[in-house]
């Protein structure tokens, strides 16, 4: 494998890597507020099918993004009060968020456009860019790193590097600040936090809403940036690749980057087969390469490199005692 | 007792009148769904040119699911549905063991054989196609260096890379072909994300003439190579007004009028194995407003003549069905 190649897979890697990097951290603040949400999917998909319906009404990429945003909120809002307010069961509810979005992207985008299910191609404004990054040209010259800023760091649309700032923005946000000690409590220990009298209510919903928003970026990264306008089923199961991501990152915002990074690489790699093969000098199943990020997941899962030890609260409804 | 046994048989005999006399045809879709832009959406546009022109009605199902396949066949059959068309491969093995059951119901297969007595089976020389396709790219391309991206990985998509690389060889034989595959299961014929980054990947390989045989991912591949503005071939039906300018051409494979023959032939329709080749118009080449500043004549003569001989059977393109094997790379 020469060095341009390397630049190339990378490059996809970090493409592929964004949605799950995004849907990977919104799962991250609701299940370390202790609400577990298998629904990260379905978000993506609704987010995804919204921001490219309303793209192509408007022309403009950043209603797109909003109009996702909102989309992706209204379910996790539906999340929220199905697990929080009514205390229902968490799984069961994220699941059939999953199903409902499967159902109603695709008549939704029906009814609107009439293209099985599809919303019409976008084209210009109605899509995320890419974005030269500057003094890309003065760089070219500098040699290794010169190439790998042009080709794997520039040039991709601006909800990559927004993904990419999101990991320090989550870490100082739930290390940092008063907000994360309190998010963090809830998912251990919602009584400590009901004691302080910090409403457990109000953070979960809070920390819900964070996942709405982050996994609105990833729908509308998916519909109008990386692929121009949405497509039956165009999620492809990221939301539960992102949660095993989530499980490998041990539920820290810079291990869930390099965990997302390291599934995305797997992706882009599992494209050129060819260059599997010219490295290992054998065949390895694209298939096998496919599987690989949960077969990492249930490793980390059994304990045999560290142990993954979820939230204590997680998937409780919180009672208070009366 | 039998006063309730001659009033059920009654009833039944009256449905089943009833489900004969209104002996509508039927279309299932295969999993790349009824708008895919390509090989189901063809089986579409024949469907409706007929209830266009006869003013008939026909009755349609989209599959959801690998397991729904024999659940909506049998299904359709009962409903007294005749001729009953299916498109894709997938149906082979299934419609092999439904269609024993329903000996008064006829049946069409697309892209598969059945040797049931009551099912026609459409097969099209898509490697005849191909290789026209193939010629086109090696004339257009600069780098010498052009791609395929197949659906999912079975003997029927390498059928078409097969064909298409011979095209290249016989214009360009130092031309290089890239070929890969979106995947193994099904989902491979709906994932445009991956198709578009194998679209890249082979871009960064030096390809600027792709031709996507992969369903519904293609429009994903085309889409990428319109972004990189390289050139892209469509397949099934024609695709060059997704991208005007940018689509060089498509292999255009007439399920449209099989479909449309088939219900035209209502249910009485003629049973056996019919091979739809470039002789008979079954597979060829788009041309139309949208790519007519991308081929010159001289490429267009070239093509023709390669078609002509192709047909007088001067020029034989390898099928790799016959033998699982391509003579080219």
């Amino acid at each position: 494998m020469d060095y341009a190649t390397l630049l190339q897979i990378l490059a996809s890697t970090l493409r592929l890597a964004t949605p799950l990097l995004l849907a990977c951290l919104a799962g991250l603040y609701s299940e370390r507020s202790g609400i577990f949400d298998i629904g990260l999917e379905g978000k993506m998909l609704m987010a995804a099918m919204a921001s490219g319906a309303i793209a192509a009404m408007t022309g403009s990429a950043w209603i797109g993004l909003a109009a996702g945003i909102g989309a992706s909120l209204l379910l996790a809002a539906l999340h929220g009060v199905a697990s929080i307010t009514f205390r229902g069961n968490q799984l069961i509810s994220g699941v059939a968020l999953n199903f409902v979005a499967s159902g109603a992207t695709v008549l939704i985008a029906q009814a609107l456009f009439q293209q099985g299910g599809r919303t019409p191609p976008l084209t210009g404004a109605a899509r995320f860019e890419p974005l030269a990054l500057p003094f890309v040209d003065t760089l070219k010259g500098v040699p290794l790193f010169g190439p790998f800023y042009a080709q794997v760091l520039s040039g991709h649309s601006i909800l990559v590097y927004l993904a990419l700032a999101a990991v320090p923005a989550s870490w100082w946000l739930l290390y940092r600040t008063r907000f994360g000690l309190r998010l963090r409590a809830v998912g251990e220990n919602p009584e400590s936090v009901d004691t302080a009298g910090v409403s457990v209510i109000r953070l979960r919903y809070t920390a819900v809403a964070l996942t709405g928003v982050l996994c609105g970026v990833a729908g509308a990264y998916m519909a109008t940036a990386l692929q121009a306008g949405f497509g039956r089923e165009m999620t492809a199961g990221r939301g539960y690749i992102a949660l095993a991501a989530l499980i490998f990152a041990k539920w820290r915002p810079w291990s869930a980057l390099w965990a997302t990074l390291l599934f995305g690489f797997l992706q882009a790699l599992a494209l050129r087969p060819d260059v599997i093969e010219g490295t290992l000098h054998m065949k390895i199943p694209v298939s096998f390469l496919d599987a690989l990020p949960y077969i990492l997941t249930v490793i980390v899962l059994a304990g045999f490199v560290g142990r993954a030890i979820p939230p204590r609260a997680g998937g409780e409804p919180y009672v208070k005692e009366r | 007792m039998t006063l309730m046994k001659q009033f059920l048989g009654a009833a039944a005999t009256l449905a089943l009148l009833s489900g004969a006399a209104a002996a509508d045809p039927a279309l299932i879709y295969d999993l790349g769904g009824k708008f895919d832009k390509s090989f189901n959406e063809a089986a579409y546009a024949g469907a409706k040119k007929w209830a266009e022109e006869t003013g008939g009605s026909y009755k349609e199902l989209e599959m959801q699911s690998e397991a729904q396949r024999e659940q909506a066949l049998r299904r359709l059959a009962e409903s007294g549905a005749n001729p009953i068309a299916m498109t894709g491969f997938a149906f082979g093995d299934v419609l092999n063991t439904v269609a024993p059951d329903y000996p008064n119901t006829r049946f069409v297969i697309i892209d598969a054989v059945v040797d049931q007595p009551n099912v026609r089976s459409v097969v099209f020389t898509e490697e005849q196609g191909s290789y026209l396709v193939g010629m086109m790219a090696a004339l257009a391309s600069k780098s010498q260096t052009v791609g395929f991206i197949g659906g999912m990985d079975i003997p029927l998509i390498r059928k078409f890379a097969c064909g298409y690389a011979q095209g290249v060889k016989a214009v360009n034989a130092d031309a290089k072909v890239l070929q890969n595959m979106t995947g193994t299961t099904p989902a491979a014929w709906n994932d445009p994300v991956k198709g578009a980054e194998l679209t890249k990947a082979q871009v960064a390989q030096g390809a600027d003439v792709i031709y996507a045989a992969a369903g519904s991912t293609g429009i994903g591949i085309l889409q990428a190579a319109a972004d990189a503005n390289i050139l892209s071939i469509g397949v099934d039906s024609n695709q060059n007004y997704l991208h005007p300018g940018q689509v060089l051409t498509s292999m255009v494979k007439r399920v449209d009028n099989s479909v449309y023959e088939a219900f035209k032939e209502g249910p009485e329709l003629s049973t056996g194995t019919m091979v739809m080749d470039l002789a008979k118009d079954g597979v060829g080449y788009a041309m139309d407003e949208n790519n007519a500043k991308l081929v010159t004549d001289e490429m267009k003569a070239k093509v023709d003549a390669a078609a002509a001989k192709i047909k007088s059977g001067e020029i034989t393109v390898h099928d790799y069905m016959t033998d699982n094997t391509c003579p080219v790379e």
